[in-house]
C-alpha cells in the first residue's frame, strides 16, 4: 500500500501543472497544463512517463483538473484529441464552462503568431464533451474504489481543490489557491481530512501580504490619476478572472466616483464570459452572491465593447485587453501603439511568465523588444497589480498545520521558495516535505487499517462517550468536529478461514464453550475504630463512615449502593465476624475487642492497584490512632 | 432500525411523512402542509356570506356552505404526538416537503439538525413567505379580531357541515382536528431556514460521527432529493417522488441507491387507482429476469420511456388550448405552483405565441416571483442535461430572463399595483398562485373572468376540482385539468427495485396485493401508517478499522484445543463519518481480562517453587476446593475451587507472584 507520485510538470517552476498520483494501484492525473513560456516540446509534460506504449485509457483512473488557467489545463485538448486519451475527466461546472473559452483564446494568439497550431477549436469542443462536471464537495465515485471530492479554492471562478481516497488512503491536490476571499471570490474551504499527501501550489511561499484593501485603492487611485490627465489605460488580462475582478472593481468605483470615462472590453469574448459568471454567480462570494436578485454584479453597468478604430480616437478611456501578460494578439497591438505616450499607464499582474513581453518589462528597461523586428520605446507608466489570487506563504501553512498530512509535496513555485517553505513545515509542523523537479518520483508508504468485524458487546463494552472538540485556533476553515473518544479493551480471535473477529471476553467464553474461572484475591485485617474519631452505633454506620472517609482520597468512593458493605468495582469490604476467617493472615493472635473489627477485602486483579491503596489507607488510618494512644 | 409512518398520503403537493430510528437516532423525512384543504374556506373576494344559523340541507354543499373565516392550516396530525426533542436530525426531500417545517421549529424544544438541499431550502424559502404573504391579504380582509373558525369551533357546529367538509376536516379516521394549525409568521420562516444546514447533491454530511447523510437527485423538481444514509449498522436508501428524466431537474440518480440494506420506497404519487389491477396479472409488467440480462440492458429498458417528451407534449397541448382561448378573445389563467412545469410552460408560450398572429402579453403576479425567476438563472448546476447543455454553449439556461428583457413576459408582486394597470390589457395569459384558488391574485382573476366562456382555466389534476371552484360557481370560463409527471409509474417500480439489490424493502402497505407476488425476488416488508415497524438488528458485527502499528504490536497465542488464534486488544476507539477505527494508546501493562480451565494443586506447587515460593498442601474440603498454605518468603493462603481460585495474602508482592503462577496454569487471556 503506497502512493507514489510523478510530477510531470510545475516542479520547482510555474507552468504546466501535472502530477501523476498512484494512490494504492490506482492512476489519478491532476491537472494536464501548458507551459506558457515555451514554443517547442518543453510546453507540454512528458506524457510517455506515464505509459511508454501510450495506452494511457487503462493506466489512467481518471483525469482531475482544478481550474481554467492553461498552466493546469492547456495540454488537455492535445493529451485527449492527440494523444488518444478516452477515460474519465472531471473539473468544476464553471472550468468546464470557461475552459474552452480560454483554451480557444490561446489557440488564436498561436494562429495569429504564426505558429504551429496544437489542436483546433474542434478539438477542444470533443475534448469538453469528455468531461464531467461536479459540484464543490459532491463525492463522486470514480470507480469501486475510487473517490473524488472538490472542495472551493478561491482563485478563480470554479478553482477547486480536489480530494482523492482509495481504501484508507486519502491525499488532496490543491490546484491553486486563495486562503483570503478577494472582491469576487471566497476563501478556500476544507473539510478537516485524514490525509497521507497534500500537494500544495507554492507560488507564493516566501511572502507575507498585507491588506488587499490598500493595494486594490492604489491600482484605482493610479488609473484615476491617468484618466483624469486624459490619458489611456491598458490592463492586459486573459479574458477570464483577473478581468472580472478589476471590473468589479473599477464598474463599483465608477459608480461612486460619477466618473463617465469609458471603460472598454477589447474582445466579444470577455463579454461574452461576463454572461458565464453571471449564471455561475453562486460560485462567487457570499457578497457577490446576494447581488443575484437584484442587480447581478457581473451586470457590468459602464463597460462597452471596443473597437479597432478606438486605438487612435483622442481622449481618455480604460481597455481590458487580451492576452494577459502581453504574450501577443490584441493586447500587445495596443501596447504598441500606446507605450510610447507618457500620459498612458500599463498596469501588469504581480508574475509574468517568462518569455513574455509583460517579463520583459519587469525590469525598468525603456526599450523593449516586442518581436524580432520590433523595438518599443516604453515612456507610459507601468502600474505593478500586487494583489494576486494565489496564496500567501501564512496561506500555506496553515492549510497544511489545519490538514496536518502525512507527507507534503510542493509544486508550483520557484526552488528557493520551495526549500525556506520545506524548512518551515518539516521544522514546525514535523511533516515530511518534498519538492521533486520535473519528472522526478516521490513514494512513500500509506495509511492502511486491518479490517475486523467487532461484536456489538464489545463495542457496547467500551467505556462512556469521551466526547472531543476538535477546533484548530490558527484558522477556521472548516466547523468544530467532535470526535468521540472511547479507551477500549477486547480480544482478537482468528479462525481459519474466516475474517478476524473482535469480541468481549465473555463471547470468547462462549465460543471455546468453558465457564470462565475466576482468580481473585482475599485479605481480612483488623481496623481500630478510635480512629474514625466518632461514635459508631453500628456496623452499617462504620461502613458509611469508613466510605466518606475514602472518597477524600479516592474518587471511586463516597457512593453507596448497599448499607454494609463497599462496592468499587470488583473490589468489596465488608465487616468480619468470622474469627476463623481464612484470610486474617498473620492476625491470627488479634483480638477482636471492643474498638476492634475486622474488615474481609476481596477483589479481581483488574483492581489490584485500587485494592492494595485502599487497604494501605485503612490502616494508615488505623495505626496513626495507636501511636497516639501509646 | 424503526420505521413509522405518519402520513403516506404521496402526491406532489403532499409528500409523504416518515420518522425511522437508527443507530439511536430518529430521523423526520418531511415536514409537509396539507394545502388541497384550504378549499374549505370561503376565498375573501367572493361576498361574504353570513353563515346560515341551521343548514337545512347539510348534504347540498353550495358557496355559503365554506368557512369564512381567516383559513388555518392542515399539519401531519400525528407529527404532533412526537416530543419534538427527540427528533435529531430532520430531512427535507422537495420544497414542499418543507411548508410545515416553521411549525416544528418554532416548538419549544426543538434541536434536531435539519438537512435540505441548497436549492430545496431556497425555493422553500420562496413558496413559505408567498403563503405567509398571501395570507396576510386575507387577514387584512377579515381584520385583526376576527376570530378563528377553528378556536371556537364546537362539536354541534363541526356536524352541521356537510360532509365533504367534515371529510377535510378531521379526514377519513376522524382523527385529524389536532392538525390544523394558524399560519407561523415570517419571523418562524426566517427562523427554520437559519436551521436548515444545506447541502449539494452527493455532497457527505455527517452527523455526530455517526450517520453519513447525501442527499441524491430525485428529478422531481429542482433540487429535490432522495437520501441515502450510512450508519455503522446499516446502509439505507430512502426514494420518495422520483422522475427518471425531467425537462427541468437533473436526473433521478439512482446509482447511488444500489445495494443498500433497507430501502424505504415511497414514491406513489402516481399510484392511486392503479395498483391491484395490475397485481392480478402481474406477468405482463414484471417481464425481467435481471439474471438474463446484462445490468446495461435494464437500465435501458427502465429509462426507455421518456417522460420529459410525454410531458413536452402536454404542457404543449396547454399553450394550444391558451392559445385557442386567446384567438377567441378570452384570457388564460394558470395557478399551478409546480416551478418546473411554470418555466417550461413559459418557454413554450413564448414559441407558441411567437408563431401566432397574436401578440398577447404573460404576466406573472406573485409577491417572490421576481427573485424566484432570477433564482433559476444561476443555478445550472442542478438542471438537467440539456439545460447544462446551453450554459456550456453560452446560452442561457432558461429563456424567460430574455423573454422578460424583452418585454413579453410581466412580472408583478401584487395584482393591485399601479404598474400593473399601466401595463394592462387583455386577453392576457397570467400565471398566479395559488392552485387551492382560495388564496392570493388568482382569486381576484377568477372572479373577473369566471363568466367569460372564452376564458381559460388551467388546473393540476389531484385537487378536488368541485370544492376548488365552488365559490365562483356558476363558472362559463373552460377548465382545463392537467396530470404531470410526480413519480415513478408503478410499472417500472419492480425493475428499479431489482435493479438497485436492497436487502430489505420497505413498502406501504397498500401495495401488498402488487409487490406480495414478487416476493421471491424482492424481499418487501409492508408498513402500515401510524404503527411503527421494527426491524431486528441485522448486522450483529460492525467493521472494525485496526491501525497498522496496533496491529503489529499483538501478542498472538494459539489455543491447543481449538483451531483459533487470540490476542488480547488495547486501544482507543473512535468513531469518524460512521467508521468505527481502533488506534494504539500508549502502552500499559495489561492484567488479564479473562481466565477459564483448571488449576491443578501439584502443578501450581510446583510452578511456586520455580519462583521461590514454598507452601504446604492442606487437603482441607471446604465446600468443593482445597488449601495450599504458603510460608515462604511470607505466609499467605491459595484456595482452590472448580471454577475460582482466591489468594489470600497481606503483601501486595507475593499475591502478585502466586497470581502469575496461576495465571500460567490457566487459559487466559
Ligand atoms: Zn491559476
Ligand atoms: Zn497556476
Amino acid at each position: 500500500m503506497a502512493i507514489e507520485c510523478v510530477v510531470l510538470g510545475a516542479g520547482q517552476e510555474v507552468g504546466k501543472s501535472c502530477a501523476v498520483v498512484s494512490i494504492n494501484g490506482k492512476k489519478i492525473m491532476f491537472d494536464c497544463g501548458m507551459h506558457m513560456g515555451y514554443v517547442d516540446h518543453r510546453r507540454y509534460p512528458d506524457f510517455s512517463l506515464i505509459s511508454k506504449s501510450a495506452d494511457f485509457n487503462n493506466v489512467l483512473s481518471c483525469i482531475v483538473i482544478t481550474h481554467f488557467h492553461l498552466d493546469h489545463i492547456g495540454a488537455l485538448p492535445y493529451f485527449t484529441e492527440v494523444c488518444g486519451y478516452n477515460g474519465p475527466i472531471y473539473m468544476t461546472y464553471p472550468t468546464k464552462a470557461l475552459a474552452p473559452l480560454m483554451l480557444d483564446d490561446y489557440r488564436k494568439v498561436m494562429v495569429g503568431r504564426g505558429e504551429e497550431q496544437q489542436f483546433t477549436n474542434e478539438n477542444i469542443l470533443n475534448c469538453m464533451k469528455k468531461v464531467t462536471a461536479v459540484d464543490i464537495k459532491q463525492t463522486v465515485q470514480v470507480d469501486k474504489d475510487l473517490q473524488i471530492r472538490a472542495y472551493y479554492a478561491g482563485h478563480v471562478l470554479g478553482a477547486a481543490m480536489f480530494y482523492a481516497s482509495v481504501g484508507d488512503a486519502a491525499m488532496v491536490y490543491t490546484g491553486d489557491y486563495n486562503m483570503t476571499p478577494d472582491r469576487h471570490l471566497g476563501a478556500a474551504q476544507i473539510d478537516r481530512l485524514h490525509l497521507d499527501l497534500l500537494i500544495t501550489e507554492s507560488t507564493y511561499g516566501k511572502t507575507i501580504r498585507d491588506s488587499k484593501y490598500a493595494r486594490e485603492r492604489e491600482f484605482l487611485k493610479a488609473v484615476h490619476n491617468c484618466v483624469a490627465n486624459g490619458g489611456k489605460v491598458l490592463i492586459p488580462t486573459f479574458a477570464l478572472g483577473r478581468a472580472q475582478e478589476l471590473c468589479i472593481l473599477l464598474d463599483d468605483y465608477w459608480e461612486r466616483m460619477n466618473l463617465k470615462v469609458p471603460i472598454y472590453f477589447s474582445s466579444g469574448l470577455t463579454i461574452q464570459a461576463n454572461l458565464y459568471y453571471k449564471v455561475l454567480i453562486s460560485w462567487t462570494s457570499q457578497k457577490v452572491k446576494d447581488t443575484y436578485a437584484t442587480r447581478n454584479a457581473f451586470n457590468f453597468k459602464n463597460v462597452q465593447s471596443f473597437e479597432r478604430s478606438l486605438i487612435h480616437a483622442p481622449g481618455p478611456c480604460v481597455l481590458f485587453a487580451t492576452p494577459g501578460m502581453l504574450s501577443g494578439g490584441f493586447s500587445l497591438e495596443v501596447f504598441k501603439h500606446w507605450a510610447p505616450c507618457e500620459s498612458n499607464l500599463i498596469t501588469l499582474p504581480g508574475y509574468c511568465v517568462a518569455g513574455t513581453v509583460g517579463h520583459k518589462l519587469s525590469d525598468k528597461t525603456t526599450k523593449v523588444d516586442v518581436d524580432k523586428d520590433t523595438q518599443i520605446d516604453v515612456r507610459c507608466k507601468i502600474h505593478r497589480l500586487s494583489f494576486s489570487p494565489h496564496t500567501d506563504e501564512k496561506g500555506i501553512m496553515d492549510l497544511v498545520k489545519f490538514l496536518s498530512p502525512k507527507n507534503v509535496i510542493l509544486v508550483h513555485g520557484e526552488i528557493t521558495n520551495m526549500s525556506y517553505l520545506k524548512g518551515r513545515i518539516q521544522s514546525e509542523l514535523g511533516i515530511q516535505c518534498y519538492y521533486p523537479s520535473n519528472n522526478e518520483t516521490v513514494s512513500f508508504p500509506t495509511t492502511h487499517f486491518v479490517k475486523a468485524d467487532a461484536s456489538a458487546t464489545f463495542i457496547r463494552s467500551s467505556l462512556t462517550p469521551n466526547f472531543k472538540f476538535l477546533k484548530d485556533e490558527a484558522t477556521d476553515m472548516a466547523p468544530v468536529q467532535v470526535c468521540d473518544e472511547r479507551v477500549t479493551q477486547g480480544i482478537l480471535v482468528m479462525e481459519k478461514g474466516q475474517k478476524v473477529k473482535i469480541l468481549h471476553q465473555d463471547e470468547l467464553l462462549t465460543m471455546v464453550g468453558t465457564k470462565q474461572t475466576e482468580v481473585e484475591f482475599a485479605y481480612c485485617f483488623p481496623f481500630n475504630l478510635c480512629s474514625l474519631k466518632v461514635p459508631v452505633t453500628d456496623d452499617n454506620s462504620l461502613i458509611h463512615i469508613l466510605n466518606t472517609k475514602l472518597s477524600d482520597e479516592v474518587a471511586e468512593f463516597g457512593v453507596q449502593d448497599c448499607m454494609d458493605v463497599i462496592q468499587v468495582n470488583s473490589f468489596h469490604l465488608a465487616v468480619c465476624k468470622n474469627g476463623n476467617c481464612l484470610y486474617r493472615i498473620n492476625s491470627h493472635g488479634s483480638t477482636m475487642g471492643s474498638d476492634c473489627v475486622f474488615f474481609c477485602c476481596n477483589w479481581s486483579i483488574s483492581d489490584k492497584i485500587l485494592a492494595w491503596r485502599v487497604i494501605s489507607l485503612i490502616k494508615n488510618m488505623s495505626s496513626s490512632v495507636e501511636s497516639v494512644f501509646g | 432500525m424503526k420505521l413509522t409512518s405518519l402520513s403516506q398520503s404521496g402526491g406532489y403537493n403532499l409528500p409523504p411523512c416518515h420518522i425511522i430510528s437508527l443507530c439511536g437516532f430518529n430521523i423526520l423525512f418531511d415536514c409537509p402542509l396539507d394545502l388541497s384543504s384550504l378549499t374549505i374556506f370561503s376565498p375573501i373576494s367572493a361576498q361574504t356570506f353570513t353563515r346560515p344559523s341551521s343548514n337545512l340541507h347539510p348534504e347540498m354543499l353550495d358557496k355559503t356552505s365554506l368557512i369564512a373565516a381567516e383559513p388555518y392550516y392542515k399539519t401531519v396530525q400525528t407529527l404532533h404526538l412526537w416530543n419534538v426533542s427527540l427528533i435529531d436530525v430532520v430531512l427535507i426531500s422537495n420544497p414542499m416537503g418543507m411548508l410545515g417545517l416553521p411549525f416544528l421549529t418554532r416548538t419549544e424544544g426543538f434541536s434536531a439538525k435539519i438537512y435540505a438541499t441548497e436549492v430545496t431550502a431556497k425555493l422553500g424559502q420562496l413558496l413559505m413567505e408567498d403563503l405567509v404573504a398571501m395570507h396576510m391579504e386575507y387577514k387584512q380582509f377579515y381584520g385583526p379580531k376576527e376570530t378563528s373558525f377553528f378556536q371556537f369551533l364546537k362539536w354541534e357546529e363541526l356536524e352541521a357541515l356537510p360532509p365533504a367538509l367534515k371529510e377535510v376536516i378531521l379526514g377519513k379516521d376522524g382523527t385529524e382536528l389536532g392538525g390544523w394549525l394558524p399560519l407561523y409568521s415570517s419571523a418562524d420562516v426566517k427562523d427554520c431556514l437559519q436551521k436548515v444546514q444545506t447541502l449539494k447533491y452527493a455532497e457527505e454530511a455527517c452527523y455526530n460521527g455517526t450517520l453519513i447523510i447525501k442527499a441524491l437527485s430525485s428529478g422531481l423538481e429542482i433540487g429535490s432529493c432522495n437520501w441515502s444514509l450510512q450508519s455503522p449498522k446499516r446502509n439505507i436508501s430512502y426514494i420518495s417522488s422520483s422522475v427518471f428524466s425531467s425537462g427541468t431537474a437533473m436526473d433521478f440518480d439512482f446509482h447511488a441507491l444500489i445495494q443498500s440494506d433497507v430501502l424505504i420506497y415511497s414514491d406513489f404519487a402516481s399510484w392511486n387507482g392503479v395498483p391491484c389491477v395490475h397485481s392480478e396479472n402481474s406477468s405482463s409488467i414484471v417481464p425481467l429476469d435481471p439474471s438474463a440480462k446484462s445490468d446495461n440492458a435494464c437500465m435501458s429498458e427502465l429509462l426507455d420511456f421518456d417522460e420529459s417528451s410525454e410531458e413536452t407534449e402536454k404542457l404543449n397541448f396547454i399553450c394550444s388550448c391558451s392559445m385557442d382561448s386567446v384567438n377567441a378573445g378570452g384570457s388564460v389563467l394558470i395557478p399551478i405552483g409546480r416551478i418546473g412545469i411554470i418555466l417550461q410552460l413559459l418557454e413554450l408560450f413564448a414559441l407558441h405565441i411567437e408563431s401566432s398572429d397574436i401578440k398577447v402579453p404573460i404576466f406573472i403576479i406573485s409577491s417572490v416571483a421576481e427573485e424566484l425567476l432570477s433564482y433559476t438563472t444561476i443555478l445550472p448546476e442542478w438542471l438537467c442535461k440539456d439545460r447544462q447543455e446551453k450554459l456550456y454553449s453560452g446560452k442561457p439556461v432558461f429563456a424567460h430572463e430574455e423573454l422578460i428583457k424583452e418585454k413579453k413576459i410581466h412580472v408583478f408582486p401584487a395584482v393591485h399595483s399601479h404598474e400593473l394597470l399601466m401595463m394592462w390589457q387583455e386577453p392576457c395569459i397570467v400565471f398566479s398562485p395559488h392552485w387551492s384558488l382560495r388564496l392570493g391574485s388568482v382569486v381576484h382573476l377568477l372572479q373577473r373572468w369566471r363568466g367569460d366562456p372564452n376564458s381559460l382555466l388551467v388546473l393540476e389534476e389531484g385537487v378536488n376540482t368541485d370544492l376548488a371552484l365552488l365559490p365562483f360557481k356558476p363558472i362559463a370560463m373552460k377548465v382545463l385539468e392537467c396530470s404531470f409527471v410526480s413519480g415513478l409509474m408503478s410499472e417500472k417500480v419492480p425493475q428499479l427495485l431489482k435493479m438497485l439489490q436492497p436487502k430489505l424493502i420497505l413498502l406501504p402497505d397498500y401495495t401488498k396485493a402488487f409487490f406480495n407476488p414478487l416476493n421471491d425476488s424482492l424481499p418487501c416488508l409492508f408498513y402500515t401508517e401510524n404503527e411503527t415497524l421494527s426491524l431486528p438488528s441485522s448486522k450483529n458485527l460492525l467493521e472494525l478499522n485496526i491501525a497498522t502499528d496496533l496491529a503489529s504490536r499483538l501478542t498472538l497465542s494459539k489455543l491447543k484445543s481449538e483451531e483459533l488464534t487470540i490476542s488480547r486488544l488495547q486501544g482507543k476507539l473512535i468513531l469518524d463519518q460512521g467508521k468505527h477505527y481502533l488506534v494504539a494508546e500508549s502502552q500499559k501493562k495489561m492484567t488479564p481480562l479473562v481466565h477459564w480451565g483448571k488449576v491443578d494443586l501439584q502443578s501450581l506447587l510446583l510452578a511456586l517453587e520455580k519462583i521461590g515460593v514454598k507452601g504446604s498442601m492442606e487437603k482441607v474440603n471446604i465446600e468443593d476446593g482445597c488449601v495450599l498454605h504458603v510460608f515462604e518468603p511470607n505466609k499467605a493462603l491459595i484456595q482452590v475451587e472448580e471454577t475460582k481460585t482466591v489468594i489470600g495474602s497481606d503483601d501486595e508482592g507475593l499475591a502478585s507472584l502466586i497470581s502469575d503462577a496461576v495465571h500460567s496454569l490457566l487459559n487466559g487471556v
